[in-house]
């Protein structure tokens, strides 16, 4: 047997898994997302070329969707990026129980989002719940709030919960970027004089660009597709002022059982999200080959 | 001073983790009376059992425990597998269209799942899956391959080549260098890409929710969030708290023990790209 | 045992680098054929040919009469000993000793036979429980050499084997890898960029440059008659003296200093002229046909003292014998050491290749 032939062979179940699971799977939902669902007794499947994504356009559940999504994504990464680099900063240092501490900052990362998420319902519950109370103690607030009522609070508390998940992952990237960054250039910035500050500014953050650039873009491809915090916290309330992309598909699959739109919703709204991606990679990309 | 600044930092973070987590435990042993007092008693006097005896006789929380063991092992299982054998292979290519199939993968791994839950969903019921455990294993272990392959292709990349070579030389055959050679030799991204998709199984809920629908098979993610049911206001935060701590004891141990290497698999696979 | 013949293998590597042109060579039964060259040439390439590693882009391997390349790897039954030893670092001494054993199936009893007969051989009977991350690194060279002798391959193949270890370990375990060789009456392929290993070890070398045959000669004739200015110069220690000079009138016209050309097919319009340190005959006071030569650099080596002359407008170095030093001596180049070679291919020109003896 060549080495060719039994590398493929080597390759073929994780191809086959990949196809079936994966790729087949896209192509039926844009498949999907050109018909029409039909409601009448049952559900009958018919063709209905772009008609889905005309009605796209004219939904304007699915542009505030949208919009909740963007916010989501935007506020979220931001966040879990300034967060993270300051974790990381600070796990970087050398004290003793380092270790034990890196642990603790990675735990958030494991614990299931859907799980976390009836914990944040709990911690901002509006009668009993001890985010009120401990604002209270501090002065913060004169009067309970009613947290998951408003939808500008309930939109921060799913992005409190999204930024308590995921920040330790973006602080393990950047951590690993510190390490990487060479012993010697920090002590020249220092034996030029450069102050503490200017040498983050100026010698830490840009050799941290690359590992920042991907745990950015991992973080906001999956804060895009939020589902479970979304479901579990808010079920997209209140008035739909958090439902997101992923749930409003979620919706018309399950409840509404119109299949095709809700195909339609996810396809459009995994084109939208990856515009922004690639504005973002080709801007990196020129910024590196400059 | 700058010791000072750093007890404190270490002190904020420490409390910035632990704090929901341990909101949930001190909820979960706290006599109901305490629970809905305002303004809000922190220390529960005396603690109490009741809650988790009361969710362990509403809800089968160790079925739901084992559901979750049970896909996730399998799912890993073959994940890892046939991960390994992928690696193998891209570990030895050359660089160029290993590079392509790396990135490949990558790019699967980015779908956001939304796109292929309905498909998924046509799929597992056709195949009479709902409520199956292949029905969940399987599209978790492909979901999860790419990471995999990530990992343990530079595992594999790390072996120097000759003893690979020397292992041929040697007579051993491609299945013989894999078993002897190359896998004992990754042994360390073999248990770190375990880990790490032994977490993501655990955690999914999406697919769990929509193709589990029987308690009887519900893996700990769906099984929990059903438990506040249609009304949230009448929801026992006492039980809610305790099923919270026992979906999520184990991947704490999994955390404290396995740190390193969560931290080293996560990296490796984000720093790369 | 049957004679290794490559014939006109070349290689080239996808992306069109050029490793080796039409190489073709004989390893004798039970000999020791070195390749020699240096780093780049394309050995190393040959031998993973040989082993089946690489994949010859053309030419043919036999052993004796029967085609070796359509043999796959592990059926060529070679044992390998890489540079960096490449020892299974997961299995024990022992068990790196047998893999290759227990792989091909054989009986328990004579691997374990085998293995014990082959570590007492290469005195590492007393490490076989070790890893190969415990042991130092002659032992880990030995265990190397002992996993390619445990099988007793019909051929050994060596690539750079001693380069790793540090120069006095590199020296005994020269000696003991000849007389290892001369004890098991082996066929071996040893590639080398080292040419005192390759001198002392080899029954005839193969010189490469630049996936080129330079030279095959035994090592005596390879220093003595080598084929062409590269050979001249890449072997011996310290290297040949090399001039370029142009012909008129019977002699060789170098800066200052007048050489006679000898007869025959020497006679070109420009001509390399070499001579060896060692042939250099320098004394301190004048002698017949001798130049006068100022030193330069005097460079003790111990045993001998490495001059570096100027007699007239060229430089020579020469090896002479620890003694009283003066700025000024005198040099003779014995003319029947003298080395001629093309002044455009560098090939070597004898000066009477016709003189019947």
């Amino acid at each position: 047997m060549s080495s060719r032939t039994s590398r493929l062979l080597l390759l073929a179940p994780a191809a086959l898994l990949v196809t079936v699971v994966v790729g087949l799977p896209v192509l039926r939902v844009l498949q999907l997302s050109l018909m029409r669902a039909d409601l009448d007794g049952g559900i009958s499947l018919a063709w209905g070329g772009l008609d889905a994504y005309a009605r796209l356009w004219g939904d304007a559940r699915y542009w505030t969707c949208l919009r909740n999504t963007a916010v989501f994504t935007g506020a979220s990464v931001a966040l879990e990026t300034a967060l993270g680099v300051a974790f990381a900063l600070v796990l970087h240092q050398r004290f003793h129980g380092r270790g034990a501490l890196r642990a603790l900052v990675l735990l958030p990362w494991a614990l299931p989002t859907a799980v976390m998420a009836l914990a944040w319902a709990w911690i901002f519950n509006d009668s009993f719940g001890v985010a009120n109370d401990l604002l209270r103690r501090l002065g913060v607030l004169e009067r309970p709030v009613a947290w998951l009522g408003e939808p500008a609070t309930a939109m921060a508390v799913l992005v409190l919960a999204d930024v308590w998940k995921t920040t330790p992952f973006v602080a393990l990237v950047v951590l690993a970027g510190l390490q990487g960054i060479p012993e010697g250039v920090l002590e020249a910035a220092r034996v030029d004089g450069l102050t503490a500050w200017q040498r983050l500014r100026h010698v830490t953050l840009p050799l941290l660009t690359p590992a920042l650039l991907v745990a950015v873009v991992f973080r906001a491809i999956q804060a895009y597709g939020a589902f479970d915090l979304v479901y579990v916290i808010t079920g997209g309330g209140p008035g739909g002022s958090t439902e997101t992309v992923s749930l409003y598909a979620f919706q018309h699959y399950f409840r509404y059982l119109d299949f095709a739109y809700g195909s339609a919703v996810a396809v459009q709204g995994v084109l939208l999200a990856l515009l922004p991606l690639a504005l973002l990679l080709r801007w990196a990309r020129r910024r590196e080959a400059r | 001073m700058r010791r000072v600044g750093l007890a404190l930092a270490t002190a904020l973070l420490a409390a910035w983790s632990l704090a929901p987590v341990a909101w949930q435990l001190l909820t979960a042993v706290k006599p109901d009376a305490q629970i809905t007092r305002t303004p809000t008693v922190y220390l529960p006097d005396p603690p109490t059992s009741r809650h988790v005896t009361a969710l362990l006789a509403r809800k089968p929380m160790a079925v739901y425990l084992a559901n979750s063991l049970a896909v996730s092992a399998v799912a890993t299982t073959l994940a890892v597998g046939v991960a390994a054998l992928a690696a193998a292979a891209l570990s030895r290519s050359a660089a160029a269209s290993r590079d392509r199939a790396l990135l490949g993968l990558l790019l699967l791994a980015l779908f956001p799942p939304i796109l292929l839950l309905f498909p998924l969903y046509e799929g597992v019921r056709a195949l009479g899956w709902v409520n199956h455990l292949p029905g969940l294993a399987l599209p978790y272990a492909a979901l999860n391959l790419p990471l995999a392959v990530w990992i343990l292709e530079s595992g594999f990349r790390q072996i120097p080549r000759e003893l690979d070579e020397a292992a041929r030389l040697d007579g051993l055959g491609w299945l013989a260098r894999l078993a002897r050679v190359q896998a004992p030799l990754a042994a360390p991204s073999l248990v770190t890409a375990a880990i790490l998709v032994f977490i993501f199984c655990w955690n999914e809920f999406m697919l769990a929710l929509t193709f589990m629908t029987r308690d009887s098979h519900k893996t700990v993610t769906a099984g929990i969030a059903s438990i506040g049911g249609a009304s949230i206001y009448e929801i026992p935060w006492g039980q809610l708290s305790a099923a919270v701590l026992l979906a999520t004891a184990p991947l704490v141990l999994l955390v404290l023990v396995f740190e390193r290497r969560i931290a080293g698999g996560l990296t490796r696979g984000a720093v790369k790209g | 045992m049957d004679d290794l013949r490559g014939e006109a293998i070349s290689k080239v590597f996808p992306g069109g680098a050029r490793a080796l042109e039409q190489v073709s060579f004989r390893a004798r039964a039970g000999q020791v054929l070195t390749l020699l060259g240096p780093s780049g040439c394309g050995k190393s390439t040959l031998l993973r040919i040989v082993a089946g590693l690489e994949e010859a882009t053309s030419g043919r391997l036999f052993l004796g009469e029967r085609p070796f390349d359509g043999v796959p790897t592990g059926q060529r039954d070679v044992g390998f000993v890489f540079q960096n030893y490449a020892l299974y670092p997961h299995l024990s001494v022992e068990d790196n000793l047998s893999l290759g054993l227990r792989a091909r199936g054989r009986p328990r009893a004579e691997t374990a036979a085998r293995v014990r007969r082959t570590a007492e051989l290469l005195g590492i009977g007393a490490l076989l429980q070790r890893r190969p991350g415990q042991l130092s690194g002659g032992q880990q060279q030995r265990v190397a050499l002992g996993r390619a002798l445990v099988r007793e391959p019909r051929l050994y193949l060596l690539d750079e084997p001693l380069s790793n270890l540090d120069a006095l370990l590199r020296e005994s375990m020269r000696s003991e890898l000849k007389l290892l060789f001369r004890r098991l009456n082996a066929t071996v392929l040893y590639v080398t960029h080292d040419q005192a290993e390759a001198m002392s070890l080899s029954d005839e070398v193969l010189l490469l440059d630049d996936g080129r045959v330079r030279q095959c000669a035994p090592p005596q004739e390879l220093y003595a008659r080598p084929a062409d200015l590269f050979v001249a110069t890449f072997v011996g220690s310290p290297r040949m003296n090399t001039w370029l000079g142009e012909c008129a009138e019977g002699g060789l016209q170098l800066r200052g200093l007048r050489l006679d050309v000898p007869a025959g097919p020497t006679r070109r319009p420009r001509l390399w002229v070499g001579l060896r340190p060692e042939d250099v005959e320098v004394r301190p006071t004048p002698f017949e046909g001798a130049r006068e030569a100022l030193v330069e650099l005097a460079e003790p080596l111990g045993d001998r003292v490495l001059l570096t002359l100027r007699v007239g407008g060229e430089s020579l170095r020469a090896l002479t014998p620890p003694g009283a030093r003066s700025e000024r001596l005198w040099a003779r180049l014995p003319p029947e050491r003298l080395h001629w070679f093309d002044g455009q291919s560098g090939a070597r020109l004898d000066p009477r290749p016709t003189q019947a003896v």
